[in-house]
């Protein structure tokens, strides 16, 4: 029964896997080309952020043409809408590790000044959020997306922590200044994926209960 | 490549202009869904397609409708146009004799006599009609003692039998439940590479989740036809939109 819409349905749910990957894989690059300090790293992000936009309008395209033909209904439909709403907030992930590169493309000629020690933590967090958030959507783990919003906290916590950082280094010499700038948007960019990953776990959980930030929708 | 090119056709019952202008290219290997409020003309086109209405009284047909570049209101022999044009009706139609007789009945009537063939060609179309696994233990029984979803599962064999280049289905799943439905649609969708299959439906959601290319009639007349993910989600024509929204018909 409903054989090919099920196949459709399991074709949808790999191409979410598949931008799942490119974005994991951009927001770890990304943060390569911070550490190692690689302009050619930054800039191979930059250039793969069309890959991702591109799967988005895929995604986008599969689903409207799924409600089009196939009026899925019960968790089918939840899935579908999901799904659609997850896609931006990936799409957004996408460029914060492409912008995340482009400030790195600005500090690879620069003399380093200090390594920070919360930004490496922020951007493995984020990564584990963003693979954990996709993870729970193939699994139906409601508790698994759960705890992407615990981790969030995390990273908030880090943001505060680099934020302090880089005052404590303009203070001591004000010509850090437009470095540290530069630092803080980028610890910044990571704080904003881990809220996309909150938003993704969020609609992660509608897909499978129905509930959407403990509003029932359907 | 079209299975059907229709030129400027009118059909008249009696002083009533059924169709009127119908021009229409069907394409081959494609499943067309005929949509439309009832009495468009939607089911009494399909008929012209293997000349069902020759023996309508008063029925009059001007234009032309071809198949594979032949005219079928030509000299063509009537017998070879049903072989080649198979159709399967609202209401399923089983003879009354055992499910074996009802697929061997076409191939037989076309000369084929041996045993081992007939059994072959039985065996394929129930295949084709994905209902072999359920009946290939009981061929013997009459076809009347099976379920109203599989008796037009094998009306659909009974048709496939004879080897149809086209197969035209007259809202084949209004008189089944939504089970039955899914497994007809599931059929037409596996059958469309073989086969130019041609559809009458009410439903309109049957049309968007099955056709290729959709056509929308009303009074006698094509309003619309074009991809059908294209018609349903941005119809050219008000009418078309106003009937497949639901706000007319």
């Amino acid at each position: 029964m409903r054989g090919r819409f099920n196949e459709q349905l399991t074709e949808l749910n790999n191409n979410l896997i598949e931008m799942g990957a490119l974005i994991e894989k951009a927001i770890a690059q990304a943060t390569e080309a911070l550490e190692r300090r690689d302009a050619e790293v930054a800039r191979s992000v930059m250039e793969n952020d069309d890959l991702i936009d591109s799967k988005e309008k895929e995604i986008e395209a599969r689903c409207l043409n799924l409600l089009l033909r196939q009026q899925p209904v019960a968790h089918d439909l939840s899935q579908v809408s999901a799904i659609l709403k997850m896609i931006t907030d990936m799409e957004r992930i996408g460029d914060h590790a492409a912008d995340i590169s482009a400030l790195c493309l600005g500090l690879s000629g620069q003399e380093y000044i200090m390594k920070s020690e919360s930004i490496p933590k922020m951007a493995t967090a984020t990564i584990r959020m963003v693979t954990g958030s996709i993870d729970a959507f193939v699994n139906r783990d409601v508790a698994g997306a759960k705890a992407i919003k615990e981790c969030d906290a995390l990273v908030n916590a880090l943001f505060l922590v680099a934020k302090k950082e880089l005052i404590a280094l303009v203070r001591e010499e004000a010509a850090n200044g437009e470095w540290a700038f530069d630092l803080w948007q980028i610890a910044k960019y990571y704080e904003r994926i881990g809220d996309h990953a909150v938003n993704i776990a969020e609609w992660v959980i509608f897909a499978i209960t129905g509930q959407h930030k403990n509003r029932q929708i359907f | 490549m079209n299975c059907f090119e229709i030129k400027d056709l009118h059909l008249y019952y009696g002083a009533f202009h059924a169709l009127k202008n119908v021009s229409l290219d069907i394409a081959a290997k494609n499943i067309t869904a005929f949509i439309g409020p009832s009495g468009c003309g939607k089911s009494t086109f399909l008929k012209t397609l293997n000349r069902m209405n020759d023996l309508v009284e008063g029925c009059v047909i001007k234009g032309s409708v071809q198949l594979d570049g032949e005219d079928i209101y030509g000299g063509i022999d009537l017998s070879r146009l049903r072989r080649r044009v198979g159709m399967v009706f609202q209401k399923p139609n089983p003879f009354p004799m055992s499910v074996y007789d009802n697929i061997a009945f076409g191939p037989r009537t076309h000369g084929v006599r041996k045993r081992y063939e007939l059994d072959a060609i039985v065996e394929g179309a129930l295949k084709d009609a994905a209902i072999w696994d359920e009946v290939k233990d009981r061929l013997k029984s009459p076809a009347l003692g099976l379920s109203g979803g599989q008796q037009q599962r094998l009306c659909i064999a009974r048709a496939l039998a004879v080897a149809p280049e086209v197969l035209l289905l007259d809202e084949p799943t209004s008189a089944l439940d939504p089970i039955s439905t899914g497994k007809i649609e599931e059929l037409l969708l596996a059958l469309r590479d073989k086969y130019s299959i041609i559809i009458v439906t009410h439903n309109m959601q049957q049309a968007a989740r099955i056709s290729d290319t959709t056509v929308f009639f009303l009074l006698g007349e094509i309003i619309e036809y074009g991809e059908t993910e294209t018609l349903f989600a941005r119809p050219a024509n008000k009418r078309t939109e106003a009937y497949i929204t639901g706000r007319f018909g």
